[in-house]
């Protein structure tokens, strides 16, 4: 059943419609039954949702006996965005995911974000898929706020992904769709994985995997799941390493996404074209995973270049 | 006057990118002026040459009282001004949610660590500064109500109205927020335009200035000392909304007095030209904010209105 949850008309013969699907078990009723929110599309360009979407609406579909819970699936919430390759909302450049909760009052997009809020709330996991932007590639990771880390990291071990980062609080962070439906009692996890712009159908099958494995602990699924990863929890600080360009130029990798490195082995180089120069060589400041890496050639001085997440030898 | 640059890092193939400040007097930091930050703030900019051009002269004059420095920094973002784009070239950021910024971190957060480490400190801060929507308004001051917010201050401006509104969870990463975590005395200043030169609101702010740092002690200045402020809260204005979404035509501008039941606005159908809707004003008083786009959405706040009475 596929429902449109907010609609706003805009100028010209067109309106704007965020939609979900409802996946539901035949011919039981809904009362009591668990329900699970697939949320993604906020920005514009972070496609890697979409085939999760897919993929999980056609495994459901396939086996349709075995789903015994609510299955929502949000595909598109910044719709424009996704149409016109816009990370925010086309027209006002505007984050849609520093404007929540929204306000029933407010100006058409605070008006829409609390129209979704509304539609997710109450659900029993809500799972928000980013896809990083067009300038770095994130390995498959669950971000979680330090205020929530009780309740969200056993639901987060569950979703089959490679690591889970539990970052401290950040006051602007309060604007997200996560921290909003969070503080309303409503668990949700932050999926940062791949690039933007692009699909990887390798990470989008792994959460897809992830996602099934949730739903059966949660009492919506029957169906065989693959037992999940075991991430790797990182919860303090000083466990992840940010890598940072010194100058501008183009940044040319050396390793490989998730390589496991040691100090001083050779990240990338900085080149400037024009004069045929190595600018900079990045080295690993500690040993560890690169668990981010830069996708998009072009930095400024202070760009990031890559994340390492810190082995740790004891 | 001395001219000097505040923060600069090089470009791979654009010249280097420079904040450039300049100084007036001497002494202990006193006011800080800022105003262009994104890349169409334009009107911004103007209004700080014109500043720089007034405080030239009151230096030669003799105008400026000792034991005060004032530093004015027209544009914070000139590669995006250089572009016609609002955000910062190549990621998109706002400079204006990067402060305090830091040091290590990424382009625009080291350009607003570098900036913020020289203006901070400074007893008086004033920015220019833009909203998102697009629209006029009527020149005032804004402040946020992050605790340290003084009003009878404020209204030394002389502007027609100060409008205190709650700080939002991104305010924090705002060059006025900071300002006043640092004890400056920090007001926003917002005049009719952004993308746009408007000659006579750019005057208002430039003699709102010099009457609030002549009333300071800082500035020797005999010009026209403005309005007798209104406080108002951002929540007391009274928003006109759309029900329809169209092409918008306003009947009246922002400043204009306005009737309870006075057509303000109508939306016109796109495609067959019959007026689809027709917004009325709820209240007597003054139009504050005007969508001046020629399309609209629907359940977009087009005005925002000053009540002369409580509703």
């Amino acid at each position: 059943m596929i429902k449109t949850i907010a609609s706003v008309k805009m100028p010209v013969d067109e309106i704007l419609q965020i939609k979900k699907h409802r996946l539901i078990p035949d011919g039981k009723p809904l009362a009591g039954l668990k329900r699970i929110s697939i949320v993604t599309g906020i920005h514009g360009d972070e496609l890697e949702g979409q085939y999760v979407c897919f993929e999980l609406i056609r495994r459901i579909q396939a086996q349709r006996e075995s789903l015994t819970g609510i299955v929502d699936i949000y595909p598109a919430m910044n719709p424009l965005g996704i149409d016109s390759i816009t990370r925010g909302i086309p027209a006002f450049d505007l984050d849609m995911n520093r404007i929540f909760p929204g306000n029933q009052d407010g100006d058409m997009m605070e008006y829409l974000a609390n129209q979704i809020i509304d539609d997710l709330v109450g659900s029993d996991v809500c799972i928000d898929i980013h896809a990083s932007n067009i300038y770095l590639t994130e390995i498959p990771q669950i971000r979680i706020n330090e205020l929530h880390k009780e309740r969200l990291i056993p639901l987060a071990e569950k979703a089959n992904v490679d690591f889970i980062w539990v970052h401290g609080a950040n006051t602007v962070l309060e604007s997200t769709l996560a921290h909003s439906l969070n503080s309303r009692n409503t668990p949700t996890l932050v999926v940062e994985m791949g690039v933007g712009m692009r699909i990887t159908k390798s990470y989008c099958l792994q959460l897809t995997e992830g996602i099934l494995n949730l739903m059966r602990e949660l009492g919506i699924w029957q169906g065989e799941t693959i037992p999940p990863r075991r991430p790797i929890v990182s919860e303090h600080p000083d466990d992840v390493c940010y890598l940072n360009a010194s100058m501008a130029g183009v940044f040319i990798p050396h390793v490989k996404h998730w390589e496991k490195l040691k100090t001083g082995d050779l990240i990338g180089r900085i080149i400037d074209p024009l004069k045929g120069e190595i600018l900079d060589e990045i080295r690993a400041p500690i040993d560890g995973h690169l668990f981010t890496i830069r996708e998009y050639p072009i930095v400024d001085a202070g760009s990031l270049i890559g994340r390492l997440l810190r082995v740790d030898h004891s | 006057m001395q001219k000097k640059i505040i923060y600069e890092i090089k470009s791979l193939y654009r010249d280097h990118f420079r904040v450039n400040g300049y100084e007036f007097g001497d002494g202990k930091k006193s006011v800080c002026i800022v105003g262009s930050t994104r890349g169409n703030e334009i009107q911004q900019l103007y209004i700080c040459s014109q500043l720089v051009k007034a405080f030239k002269l009151l230096e030669q004059e003799n105008r400026i009282k000792e034991g005060h420095r004032i530093l004015i920094i027209p544009a914070v973002n000139p590669y995006s001004l250089n572009i016609k784009k609002r955000f910062w070239p190549t990621d998109n950021t706002d400079i204006n949610r990067m402060f305090p910024g830091y040091n290590l971190g990424e382009t625009t957060q080291r350009i607003a660590a570098g900036v913020f480490d020289v203006i901070k400190e400074y007893t008086y801060g004033m920015q220019f500064t833009s909203f998102y929507t697009p629209g006029k308004f009527t020149p005032h001051i804004r402040m946020m109500k992050a605790g340290f917010e003084n009003t009878d201050l404020a209204k030394k401006f002389g502007m027609p109205y100060v409008v205190l509104r709650n700080t939002r969870p991104y305010d924090t990463t705002t060059l006025n927020y900071n300002w006043q975590i640092w004890e400056t005395h920090a007001f926003s200043i917002y005049t009719t335009t952004t993308s746009q030169i408007d000659k006579e609101s750019a005057q208002t702010a430039i003699r709102s200035i010099l009457n609030f740092l002549s009333k300071e002690n800082i500035v020797e200045y005999h010009g026209h000392e403005g309005y007798v402020s209104l406080v108002v809260e951002d929540t007391d204005m009274v928003p006109v909304r759309t029900k329809s979404a169209g092409i918008f035509e306003s009947l009246v501008k922002a400043g204009d007095e306005i009737y309870r039941g006075q057509l303000l606005g109508q939306i016109t159908d796109p495609y067959e030209g019959e007026i689809t809707e027709q917004l009325y004003s709820p209240v007597d008083g003054m139009v504050f904010f005007a969508h001046d786009e020629p399309l609209t959405y629907a359940d977009a706040a087009v005005y925002k209105l000053v009540a002369h009475e409580k509703v």
